[in-house]
C-alpha cells in the first residue's frame, strides 16, 4: 500500500518536528532545532532496518520515492515564493553582508571536508605530521 | 474571465503543480538546447523562479513573491515550509547511515564554523558602513547567518526595526546566492560526495539556499546537505543573542 509509506515519511517528519521544537524550548531558542534533520535520521533508520520493511518496500516505498521526485519542483516553487523583491531592495550592506556571507563559507567548504575524508581523523593527521 | 478566476483560485494547489511541470519542462528544454546540457535544467527553473519571485513581489507589494498573484496562490503552498520539509526528508530514503557517519565530525564542525564565520563577515560589513550600536551590529551580522537569524536575534537585543529589515534583506541575499551560485562553483569547492555536502549544508546553513542549489548541482547530494542545514538556523538563534552579542558588546 503506497499509504504505508507515506504514513512512515509523515511520523518522521512529525516526530522529528516535535523533538526540534522541544530541544528549542529546552535551550530557550525561538527556533525549531534541527527538526527536520532529526526526522531523516528517523527516515534512514527506518529504511536501513528490518523490522520496518512492510512500510519501505514494493508499493509502500515508492509513496517515499513519490515525495523525495517530487522535491525539485517543491524547490522551484519554493524559490517563487521568495521574497526577491525585500533582497534586492535591501540596498548595498544587505547586498555585500550577503555576498561576503556566501564567497567566505563557499571557500571553506574544501577545507571542512578534509575532516571528513576519513572515520578515523586524528590518525589521519599524526600520519600527515610524519 | 470569472469562471477562470474562480476555478483558479478554488484549486490553486493543482494550478501550482500544473504551473510548476510547465516551467520545468520550458527550463529543461532550454538546458538541453541552449546550453547543450551544461547547465543544469533544474537550476534554469530555479532561476526562473526568483525572477518570477522578483516581478510577482514588485508588482504585488507582497513578501511571498508570485504567491500573492491570486491566480498563483497555490505556488505558496507548494513551495511552503511544510511541503518543503516534507519532501526534504523524503530524500533521505536510501541514505547509507555510513556515509552519514563518516562525515559526521566535520558536519558538526561545520555547523558552529557556518555560523561563527557568516555572523564575523556580516558584523564587519556593518562596521564598514559605520554602525556603532552593539545591537545593530549583532542583528546585521546574524542576518548573514540567515534570514531567521536575524530578527530573531534582532528582536531578542532590542534592535531597531530597520536594522532588522536590513538583517533579513542580508540573509535573503545569501539564500538567493547559494542557490544560484552552487552550481556554478561546486566542481571547484569538490562539491562532489556525500562528506563534502554535509559540510556544504551545515556552512551555508540557509535551508532554501542549499536545498535549492544543491538540487540544481546534483540531487543525491541533497539528503546530506538538508540534515546539517537544518541545524544550523537553530545553532544561530542560539548563539546571536548570546555569546556572540556579548562579545560585540565587548568591543563597542
Amino acid at each position: 500500500m503506497i499509504v504505508y509509506g507515506v504514513a512512515l515519511l509523515s511520523a518522521c517528519l512529525i516526530l522529528g518536528m516535535v523533538i526540534g521544537e522541544a530541544l528549542g524550548v529546552a535551550l530557550n531558542v525561538e527556533a525549531n532545532v534541527g527538526g527536520v534533520g532529526i526526522a531523516m535520521l528517523f527516515l534512514v533508520f527506518a529504511s536501513n532496518s528490518e523490522k520496518f520493511k512492510t512500510l519501505t518496500e514494493g508499493s509502500a516505498g515508492s509513496g517515499i520515492k513519490f515525495w523525495s521526485a517530487m522535491y525539485i519542483p517543491i524547490v522551484v516553487a519554493m524559490a517563487a515564493r521568495q521574497n526577491v523583491a525585500a533582497a534586492v531592495d535591501g540596498g548595498l550592506l544587505a547586498l555585500l553582508a550577503g555576498i561576503a556571507a556566501v564567497v567566505v563559507s563557499f571557500a571553506l567548504v574544501p577545507i571542512l571536508s578534509k575532516i571528513g575524508n576519513s572515520p578515523a581523523t586524528d590518525d589521519q593527521k599524526e600520519q600527515g605530521a610524519a | 474571465m470569472d469562471i477562470i478566476e474562480t476555478v483558479f483560485v478554488r484549486n490553486n494547489l493543482v494550478v501550482a503543480f500544473a504551473v510548476v511541470g510547465v516551467t520545468i519542462w520550458i527550463s529543461y528544454f532550454l538546458a538541453d538546447k541552449l546550453t547543450n546540457g551544461r547547465i543544469h535544467g533544474s537550476a534554469i527553473a530555479i532561476a526562473l523562479g526568483l525572477l518570477a519571485a522578483y516581478f510577482g513581489g514588485v508588482a504585488t507589494g507582497g513578501n511571498t513573491g508570485v504567491a500573492d498573484v491570486a491566480l498563483l496562490g497555490g505556488i505558496g503552498l507548494m513551495g511552503g515550509g511544510m511541503m518543503r520539509d516534507f519532501a526534504i526528508v523524503a530524500t533521505a530514503f536510501g541514505v547509507q547511515l555510513r556515509e552519514l557517519k563518516k562525515a559526521g565530525l566535520a558536519g558538526v564542525i561545520s555547523i558552529f564554523a557556518g555560523v561563527i564565520v557568516s555572523f564575523i563577515v556580516g558584523a564587519v560589513i556593518a562596521i564598514l558602513f559605520g554602525y556603532t550600536d552593539p545591537a545593530a551590529i549583532t542583528t546585521i551580522g546574524a542576518g548573514a547567518v540567515t534570514y531567521i537569524v536575524g530578527p530573531v536575534t534582532g528582536e531578542a537585543i532590542g534592535a531597531s526595526d530597520a536594522v532588522i529589515t536590513l538583517s533579513v534583506a542580508a540573509g535573503l541575499v545569501k539564500s538567493i546566492l547559494v542557490m544560484i551560485g552552487t552550481p556554478l562553483v561546486a566542481k571547484h569547492i569538490g562539491l562532489d560526495n556525500p562528506q563534502s555536502a554535509m559540510v556544504f549544508g551545515g556552512l551555508m546553513g540557509t535551508t532554501s539556499g542549499v536545498a535549492a542549489g544543491l538540487a540544481a548541482t546534483d540531487p543525491k547530494l541533497v539528503p546530506y546537505g538538508a540534515m546539517t542545514a537544518t541545524f544550523y538556523t537553530g545553532v544561530g538563534c542560539l548563539l546571536g543573542p548570546s555569546i556572540l552579542f556579548f562579545i560585540v558588546s565587548a568591543f563597542y
